[in-house]
């Protein structure tokens, strides 16, 4: 199974802004979570938060053409786009910690199948910064963790328990791998989407924990 | 009399801050939101032995440099010069460069208190309040909770988290007047806003004064009563301690460019 097709960065940002719906207010964290704005689906009006305290704003800039006073939790600097707005921090996270964003997207360590999400520190490191990964996870409405099935040496990263430090417990609605969806419910981990070529089979022998297979579990739908 | 928070200069601002004072420094990690020439007078005087409340812990000069800053010190400058004896911050390290906090934490120079961002501000503005702390269901279950009590509200589970408390808060605003009315542009409120007001003393750093009454009331983001002393920065940056742009700092920035460009 090494070798086999397996979603890109662009592919899985792609999967996960499928989830955006019409209205949307949504954080992107760090890393490929950030890719998925520039695929919001067509007809859909959604407006990007950025705990840094703007609310939302225009596209990434390009190089050196930022204003340096308006950058995303990045640091990278955005446009300014027509109902933008701009907040302290206190008042950014009484939004992120209130229940007012519809969708926090954020990358992952682990994913346990009771939600679990470890996304701050690998313990090689030993040091690591929480940021405001905890505020998101446990604010949001609606969490989508999207990251790689598997660590470079092979290890699942969908666990029974999570062995790395916990961001937030029992958080993460959707997890977005670059072999499968899959949902975190209150029965387990339903796995819902594959990617193409996968069969549920090879997807459950990567992953640690049992899954429940989806009735309707098809390839992976990017439209 | 009338009032005039505006001192002369950055040395005289700084000048009461004691050694063991805590200072919290505003900004979200980048220099632009940064009171950056308050912190190098504070380098000037010597202090020593600081807690530090911020939300990272600086990246330096030679990054911000490299990225067109006019004024490139953040943090790092009271890093590097050993004026800080411990931190509390959210997001003291960075995951793709090391900076010299990083460096210090792992030879055991420094102390860190690490604190979910959104606990950080309420934290603050906690002190800001006069509150005597906040309940957030924030890190209930992983390492933030351990040694502090906690509460069930409505059935849910959540943790008590008290007031941080400064002696002094260096703030950037981008215009002020006399009475210390605040103006911030975009990202740069961040937590200049929040800790305006939040310490026994707010200094803010300015790129502008301007006449009392040319802030329009409904435009100013933070109240004069919070802020006690004003600092404006000069045209022209003139450069302490002038040296080549450090590999680290050059291979970090290559790869940010790769990173933005990918």
């Amino acid at each position: 199974m090494e070798d086999k097709f397996k979603l890109d960065r662009e592919t899985m940002a792609l999967r996960v802004a499928k989830e955006f719906q019409d209205g949307n207010y949504v954080n992107l964290g760090i890393g490929i979570p950030v890719l998925a704005a520039n695929y919001i689906p067509v007809g859909r009006e959604v407006v990007f938060q950025s705990e840094n305290g703007i609310l939302g704003f225009g596209e990434i800039t390009t190089l050196g053409e930022g204003d340096p006073d308006l950058v995303n939790a990045g640091g990278q600097t955005v446009r300014p786009a027509p109902g933008m707005s701009a907040f302290d921090h206190a008042e950014s996270f009484t939004m992120i910690r209130g229940g007012h964003l519809d969708i926090s997207v954020m990358g992952g360590f682990q994913v346990s199948e009771k939600g679990d999400l470890a996304n701050y520190m690998v313990p090689e490191r030993k040091i690591g910064s929480i940021g405001g990964a905890m505020d998101l996870a446990v604010g949001a409405k609606r969490l989508i963790v999207v990251m790689n099935h598997v660590t470079k040496d092979g290890k699942p990263r969908v666990v029974r328990k999570c062995t790395y430090h916990i961001t937030a417990i029992e958080s993460v609605n959707l997890l977005v791998t670059d072999i499968a969806v899959i949902e975190i419910t209150d029965n387990g981990l339903v796995l819902k989407e594959v990617a193409p070529g996968w069969t549920p089979e090879e997807v459950q022998s990567l992953t640690e924990p049992t899954l429940i297979v989806d009735p309707d579990c098809h390839e992976i739908e990017l439209m | 009399m009338p009032i005039n928070k505006i001192m002369p200069s950055f040395d005289e601002a700084v000048a009461d801050i004691p050694d063991g004072a805590t200072i919290m420094i505003g900004g979200f990690g980048t220099v632009a939101s940064t009171a950056s020439l308050l912190l190098e007078a504070l380098v000037r005087k010597g202090v020593k032995n600081l807690t530090t409340v911020s939300n990272s812990c600086g990246f330096g000069k030679d990054v911000w440099k490299l990225m067109g800053a006019k004024f490139p010190e953040d943090m790092d400058v009271l890093v590097r010069n050993n004026c800080i004896k411990k931190a509390i911050a959210s997001a003291p390290v960075s995951a793709v460069y090391q900076n010299n906090f990083e460096k210090k934490l792992r030879a055991g120079e420094v102390e860190l208190e690490m604190v979910p961002q959104g606990t950080l501000a309420e934290r603050i503005r906690a002190a800001k309040a006069g509150l005597g702390g906040v309940y957030t269901p924030v890190g209930t279950g992983t390492a933030v909770e351990e040694g502090k009590e906690t509460k069930i509200i409505d059935g849910k589970k959540y943790i008590l988290e008290l007031p941080i408390k400064a002696d002094f808060a260096l703030i950037k605003a981008h215009k002020a007047d006399r009475w210390g009315n605040l103006v911030y542009r975009y990202s740069s409120r961040t937590f200049n806003g929040t800790m305006a007001g939040a310490a026994k003393v707010t200094i803010a750093e300015v790129d502008e004064i301007v006449e009392l009454g040319e802030l329009a009331p409904d435009e100013i983001h933070t109240p004069g009563i919070y802020v006690d002393r004003l600092v404006v920065r000069p045209e022209k940056y003139e450069e302490a301690d002038e040296a080549e742009i450090s590999q680290d700092a050059k291979e970090s920035h290559e790869k940010y460019l790769e990173r933005k460009s990918a």
